[in-house]
């Protein structure tokens, strides 16, 4: 386990954190917001491209740059402080991945290329129910000769109001909470009876509700094998979770040193609101629960790339301190700014309203308690 | 040697591992009870005979103090040999030869602020176990505002007149020597503590052991009255002892929050999770009933997770040459609320199972934990009280302002 930096992770770290700083700072989400984007910023996808971004875990062979996941969690860590909206979480770690882990020779020369160079995006749409829920899927994908027949629907897939391709997971066989016989598919937008329902959220970057009806698709189209979805689906989740955790820790960084600025200028009494010791200890416990988690986070970025074989139990971990951090510090950005941080003219409520959504996003920290329990067997 | 090379290193593995082979024991290379622990002294019994042998043969070495200059009775060793030496006895199990205030805390600041002549006094018994030493910080009045201390030191010429109380004083009772704080100058605060060292069977030294509200502890309460100490037992400068105290408390802090606070080592005590699952019972998958206790013990055990995580961050940060001061300042705090929703955790999974006291009755680990998790109270108040030490993240660290 590593938490020192290569040379090369240190400037794709400043290189992130410049690029979110300048051009996706948090202004740049409430112009999104405020004309009426819903989070969707070809624009920036673009510029992600140029920056070879979609492509840090794509090995070289495929276009991409090969620089694995504690690289890729510096880009994450940065878009997480400006909670600029991307779909590099999606596309960059659980589309590559998924693709990386899963996919044939001819599935990866043909979608990780399209990746790496921000040509197609895509989003996994998993989740039925209101709460991440893995085995959960009822969604049915027949047998229909050539290829499947898939009827269901799909709630809050994060970035499936404007991805390109869908990786749906279907059942194939068996019921709802059997992790035998859950399927992954490869399915364009375009593809006739998936019908999109774009979401407003809370957090201004968006979401879908997908409806697939009699949804055709072709053999080619499987990724990983029959009903043995769950084994692909489980390292692709966690890899997710680990990224979104990085994510999290950028913007509990940064809303923490919004916070910290502010007590060091705000005055109340003819002294500055830093110098109350209620509020010292509060910016201190703050601080405790961030350096906590920066090394859950860097520990389980880290194991990914040296593939030890506690990937999972780190996930859990990370994603559920990286919850109750940002959870903690958004809550207390906005009640340390008194009156302006219940203003939607300042940054605070949107590094409250997005934490929630990272929370709930991929299991939240109650889902991922259960999980580490199980794991230690009790 | 400058420097070690890995030529270098690989040598000193060799002649390590074979001396180790010879001269340690076989009784030091399984674990060790709480009542096998050798502090040394001069009333050090030796329950178990070649514990004596063990001790004598790795002072010898200077072993027992591996990074101390050989002119101490020290090893001499550079970090990474230290480092190999450790190593080395980890792989065959070797018990520690010796625990030790002197060696942790006192023979490190007397190195730094000590003249040649004391060095030379007080730092080979240290090595060879022979004194055992306490620490006379804390007094009735002076806690978490440790420098308003009040044990009065005043110059009679020839000697110093030692006139006070300390409190807390771990094996005051058992210990020859003690390091002492004390006020030289009235007139200012930081600036009128001294730094001394006495023999503990001085005239007018007298220790009282305090109960505490686990059972008995190693705390004493410490006397002075009119005791009469040689000068050329001062620590450094007069009125200059608050630097000494303050590089010893780093010490203290390091060492209480690697300790693990008491932990249970081969004590039959099992974790939180393991008494829940025979105490409150599992459902057809093997999972805790009562789910909220469930999720509670899981989020303690990733906090716990965390911690370890941050302590191993830091060290290989600091290795790197990073500045880790920032991560540091963070470990006594999260390190005393981790052990103690340990214990809360366990008494609570334990039922009326982790009630009992003493006797019949009870399950042994049990009563450990009923007693740990009584003295776990401690962990927020001992060695800097977790609201100092906010204060000191607030301040240090965050650079946040006293009141104007």
């Amino acid at each position: 386990m590593t938490f020192v930096l290569t040379e090369d992770q240190e400037m794709l770290r400043d290189t992130a954190v410049n690029f979110t700083r300048d051009e996706l700072p948090v202004k740049h989400l409430r112009g999104l917001r405020d004309s009426g984007k819903n989070g969707v910023d070809p624009d920036a996808r673009q510029q992600l491209a140029e920056l070879g971004f979609f492509g840090v875990l794509i090995p070289e062979e495929y276009d991409g740059v090969g620089m694995g996941m504690v690289a890729l969690g510096q880009v994450m860590e940065a878009q997480g402080r400006t909670l600029a909206s991307t779909p590099l979480l999606q596309t960059a770690c659980i589309g590559a991945s998924a693709i990386l882990l899963g996919g044939t020779e001819a599935q990866k020369k043909e979608w990780l290329p399209k990746i790496a160079s921000g040509e197609v995006t895509t989003a996994l749409a998993l989740d039925e129910g209101t709460h991440h829920n893995p085995t959960g899927v009822a969604t049915e994908a027949e047998r229909d000769g050539q290829g499947y027949t898939l009827n269901g629907a799909k709630k809050y897939v994060q970035d499936g109001h404007h991805a390109d391709v869908f990786i749906v997971v279907a059942r194939t066989f068996g019921e709802p909470g059997d992790t035998h016989g859950l399927t992954l598919f490869l399915v364009p937008r375009d593809a006739k009876g998936v019908t999109v329902q774009t979401l407003n959220t809370v957090d201004s970057h968006g979401a879908a509700h997908l409806t697939l009806e009699g949804v055709h698709v072709d053999e080619a189209n499987v990724l990983g094998d029959v009903d043995k979805g769950y084994d692909l689906l489980e390292p692709v989740l966690d890899r997710g979770r680990i990224a979104l955790s990085a994510e999290m820790l950028g913007s509990s960084l940064a809303a923490f040193e919004m916070t910290h600025e502010y007590l060091q200028t705000r005055k109340q009494f003819g002294q500055l609101i830093g110098s109350f010791q209620a509020l010292q200890h509060r910016a201190a416990k703050m601080f405790t629960e961030i350096e906590l988690t920066t090394s859950c986070v860097s520990a389980a970025l880290s194991a990914v790339d040296e593939q030890r074989n506690d990937i999972a139990e780190l996930a859990s971990l990370a994603k559920a301190r990286a919850g109750e951090t940002v959870h903690l510090v958004s809550n207390d950005t906005v009640q340390l700014h008194g009156g302006i941080g219940m203003t939607d003219d300042h940054d605070a409520g949107f590094y409250m309203k997005r934490a929630r959504v990272q929370e709930a996003l991929l299991g939240s920290a109650s889902f991922h308690r259960d999980r580490f329990a199980r794991m230690n067997d009790f | 040697m400058p420097y070690d090379t890995p030529a270098d290193l690989d040598a000193f593995r060799t002649e390590v591992r074979e001396w180790l082979e010879e001269n340690c024991p076989p009784s030091m290379r399984t674990p060790m009870t709480e009542d096998e622990v050798v502090w040394g002294g001069r009333r050090e019994k030796f329950k178990n005979p070649d514990s004596k042998i063990w001790l004598e043969r790795m002072g010898e070495k200077g072993w027992t103090a591996p990074t101390w200059p050989t002119e101490y009775g020290g090893g001499g060793l550079t970090r990474e040999q230290a480092k190999v030496l450790e190593q080395e006895m980890a792989r065959i199990n070797a018990r520690t030869p010796l625990f030790s205030f002197g060696l942790w805390m006192f023979g490190p600041a007397l190195l730094e602020f000590g003249n040649e002549e004391q060095k030379k006094r007080f730092l080979p018994d240290i090595v060879m176990g022979k004194t055992r030493w306490c620490q006379g910080y804390s007094e009735p009045g002076a806690g978490s505002d440790l420098a308003g201390l009040q044990t009065k030191c005043e110059d009679k010429g020839d000697h110093y007149l030692i006139n006070g109380q300390k409190v807390w004083t771990s094996y005051a009772d058992k210990a020859d020597w003690i390091f002492c704080l004390v006020r030289t100058d009235n007139t200012k605060k930081h600036e009128g503590i001294s730094f001394i060292l006495f023999d503990m069977e001085s005239e007018g030294v007298e220790t009282r052991p305090i109960k505490l509200i686990s059972g008995s502890s190693p705390f004493c309460e410490t006397f002075f009255n009119d005791v009469k100490v040689p000068k050329d037992q001062l620590v450094g400068e007069v009125n200059g002892g608050w630097k000494i105290a303050k590089r010893l408390l780093q010490h203290e802090r390091s060492s209480i929050s690697a300790s693990g606070f008491g932990s249970a080592r081969g004590s039959g005590m099992l974790g939180p999770e393991e008494y829940a699952k025979i105490h409150v019972g599992t459902d057809k998958d093997g999972k805790v009933l009562d789910g909220d206790l469930r999720g509670r013990i899981a989020d303690h055990m990733m906090y716990a997770k965390a911690f370890n995580l941050t302590v191993k961050r830091s060290g290989e940060q600091a290795k790197a040459g990073q500045e880790v001061g920032h991560t540091a300042s963070i470990i006594k705090y999260a390190a005393a609320k981790m052990n103690q929703d340990k214990f809360e955790l366990l008494i609570e999974a334990l039922g009326t199972e982790g009630l009992g006291w003493e006797g019949e009755g009870f399950d042994e680990g049990a009563k450990m934990a009923t007693r740990g998790w009584l003295r776990s109270k401690g962990n927020s108040i001992e060695g800097g009280t977790s609201e100092i030490n906010l204060n000191v993240v607030a301040k240090r660290v965050l650079g946040l302002r006293d009141h104007q």
